[in-house]
């Protein structure tokens, strides 16, 4: 997929299985949206095929939209409707019975703000109504485009929940995502995209074992004298400071049964590797526009 | 269907719900209704204003009945100081100054409004020329009849009902379509729509049939406006009004789709609907008639799809004109519609 000379999305394959959670993740102009898109029906590859069971999704056959949900990645919303108005009428382009209307404000915890419009509502509760509307006709797949961008963590947190409902109700997710916690909690599989390409694409679990980084051990300042610290830690690095000792090991079992030993746990805390250390190793730390 | 009304549903609860849209098709077309209603009425009832410089006998002694008629079209002061009566004239606080120098009645006046100036001299010849036959002591030879025939100029409430009705509906549609389509293609809603299983058309048809709505309303609330406040009078086959209207709707709709499909945000898509309506608005006759204007200017409005509205509305509300005379100005702003949709319809976008 060409945007003038630019490729926005080159060569990307991946396969999701029904039920799964997947995330496509990368910064900004990584071609995530373009790429998501492409499956939703949006645009139509200009080279390569995407099938969803059977359908060539930019032919726009009503029978596959049917079983679609898409979020986009603005809040697309009628003007000066309310949240149940925007529901009803979502409903009514899908064939869907009144009565879903208030199943998806319960399921989404937007009963109380029902008849309030839709440019009234906060961030999140805008960003919750727009996966309502997504889902007002019970789709087996969805489509989520950084439903969490610009929301506060709270909010986010409280999205995280509606989104693995979602997902353990059976339905296929496809999110794209620049947050990589988000994805560390929600995703069966995600893949990594840079410059329009997938760098990896795996578990979170396994991309994070796969970065071979080493753990940070940190204990609170005084538990553990400058000598027995050298001592423990062997060949690892050793950092003392103010707020504590800390040993960056790629053994961390060794260190705490010794630590154990010592009876030297006072305020321990373990820190891996995180996705979003994949992430950086992956698509590198330079500023991004 | 069900997507047709829903989305008809939703986009006219959008319309009224926006406070400054309802202005500005409804309320702001019929406030300049009120102001040109109430302005050329009082027009209408004034009367000149003549200064009397000392004893005119000649209009003192003219009869009482006479005198009665004179005073429903002039309304005479008396006044000693015939320079400063003069200087009223000149500044146009007074319209004429009388004087009487012997035999000679004078009239001073200006010709600053040439109505009130050829109402004063007519009048005042009258009088002079009545005054003559009395000295002569003979019955008058001729006499003068009068019976008034409608005429096909307009009372001002006739002719300005039609023409900012036109206004309006060409402002309502342009605005309402122009808006529309940048605000759902900018928060994605023209998206959206499209991955639902419901076909293009049905987007569309409601927009068109909200518009049309909307005109109806309009055109309900102005001639209502118009009939109990200014005594607009309806002749001819005015309900041809309403197939008039919805093929103006259907022609200002287009432009409103070329307006949005070139602008990129919805200030610039209200700038450029603006920029088409207003002086269409000025060249199709809506604000004030086009009689006397020069010969490229009538030249220009014949491509406007307003002044074809107005020419069909004109004809079927208040020129008595029968239903074909709808035909014409119906095919023309259909046949607009249809080009400029064309021409839109290749600017399209669904997403910026």
């Amino acid at each position: 997929m060409t945007y003038g000379d630019v490729r926005a999305v080159d060569g990307v394959s991946f396969t999701v299985a029904p039920g799964e959670f997947f995330g496509l993740l990368g910064p900004n102009g990584a071609g995530k949206t373009t790429t998501l898109e492409m499956v939703e029906g949006l645009r139509k590859p200009q080279a390569g095929s995407v099938r969803i069971d059977e359908h060539e999704p930019w032919k726009r056959e009503p029978a596959l939209q049917r079983r679609m949900g898409v979020q986009l990645q603005s809040s697309s919303f009628f003007e000066r409707l309310t949240a149940r108005e925007q529901l009803d009428t979502f409903g009514a382009l899908y064939g869907v019975a009144a009565g879903r209307t208030d199943e998806m404000l319960e399921q989404v915890g937007l009963v109380d703000k029902a008849d309030i419009r839709t440019e009234d509502l906060s961030g999140g509760q805008k960003q919750r109504l727009s996966i309502a509307c997504a889902l007002i006709h019970d789709p087996e797949v969805v489509f989520l485009d950084e439903p969490t961008a610009a929301l506060d963590p709270q909010a986010r947190r409280n999205l995280w929940d509606v989104l693995r409902t979602i997902n353990d109700s059976g339905r296929t997710v496809v999110l794209t995502t620049h947050h990589m916690d988000e994805a560390e909690v929600l995703c069966d599989r995600v893949a990594i995209m840079d410059s329009g390409r997938i760098l990896e694409m795996d578990t979170p679990a396994a991309l994070v074992r796969g970065l071979d980084a080493p753990v940070r051990i940190s204990l609170a300042p005084g538990t553990l004298s400058a000598d027995d610290a050298r001592a423990v830690a062997g060949d690892d690095a050793v950092d003392t400071d103010e707020s504590g000792t800390t040993i960056t090991t790629r053994d961390p079992s060794r260190v705490l049964s010794d630590l154990a030993n010592r009876d030297a746990l006072a305020g321990l805390s373990v820190k891996g590797a995180s996705l979003e250390d994949v992430f950086l190793e992956l698509t590198g730390r330079e500023y991004r526009a | 269907m069900n997507a047709f009304r829903s989305l008809a549903r939703a986009m006219l609860k959008g319309f009224f719900r926006d406070k400054m849209a309802f202005f500005f098709a409804v309320i702001f077309p019929l406030m300049f209704l009120v102001l040109f209603g109430g302005i050329f009425t009082d027009q209408g009832a004034s009367k000149s204003e003549v200064i009397q410089i000392g004893a005119v006998p000649v209009l003192d002694d003219t009869p009482r009945e006479v005198k009665a008629s004179l005073a429903e079209s002039l309304e005479i002061t008396t006044s000693s100081d015939e320079k400063d009566a003069i200087e009223q004239v000149r500044k146009g606080d007074a319209d004429a100054v009388i004087s009487q120098r012997g035999d000679e009645l004078v009239v001073r006046y200006s010709q600053a409004d040439q109505v009130k100036a050829a109402t004063v001299q007519g009048t005042f010849q009258a009088i002079v020329q009545s005054a003559n036959i009395a000295v002569t002591g003979e019955a008058p030879r001729f006499s003068l009849s009068t019976d008034q025939v409608e005429d096909d100029s307009l009372k001002p409430i006739q002719y300005y009902t039609p023409g900012l009705m036109g206004w309006a509906i060409a402002s309502g549609a342009t605005f309402g379509a122009a808006t529309n389509l940048v605000v759902w293609r900018k928060n994605g809603l023209l998206r959206r729509l499209r991955l639902a299983p419901i076909p293009t058309r049905s987007v569309v048809t409601a927009r068109v049939a909200v518009s049309i709505a909307i005109a109806v309303v309009q055109a309900a609330i102005f001639l209502g406006v118009g009939v109990a406040l200014f005594g607009l009078r309806l002749t001819g086959s005015w309900p041809m009004i309403v197939p008039l209207l919805v093929c103006g709707t259907l022609a200002f709709m287009a432009i409103g789709l070329l307006a949005g499909a070139i602008a990129k945000s919805e200030e610039a898509a209200v700038g450029i609907a603006n920029f088409v309506v207003l002086p269409m608005a000025f060249l199709s006759g809506s604000f004030f008639p086009l009689d006397g204007a020069p010969g490229y200017v009538t030249a220009i409005s014949k491509v406007l799809p307003l002044k074809h509205l107005n020419d069909g509305m004109l004809d079927t509300m208040v020129r008595g004109e029968g239903p074909a005379a709808a035909l014409l100005p119906m095919a023309i702003l259909l046949g607009f519609a249809i080009v400029v949709t064309a021409i839109a319809s290749r600017l399209f976008r669904w997403d910026d």
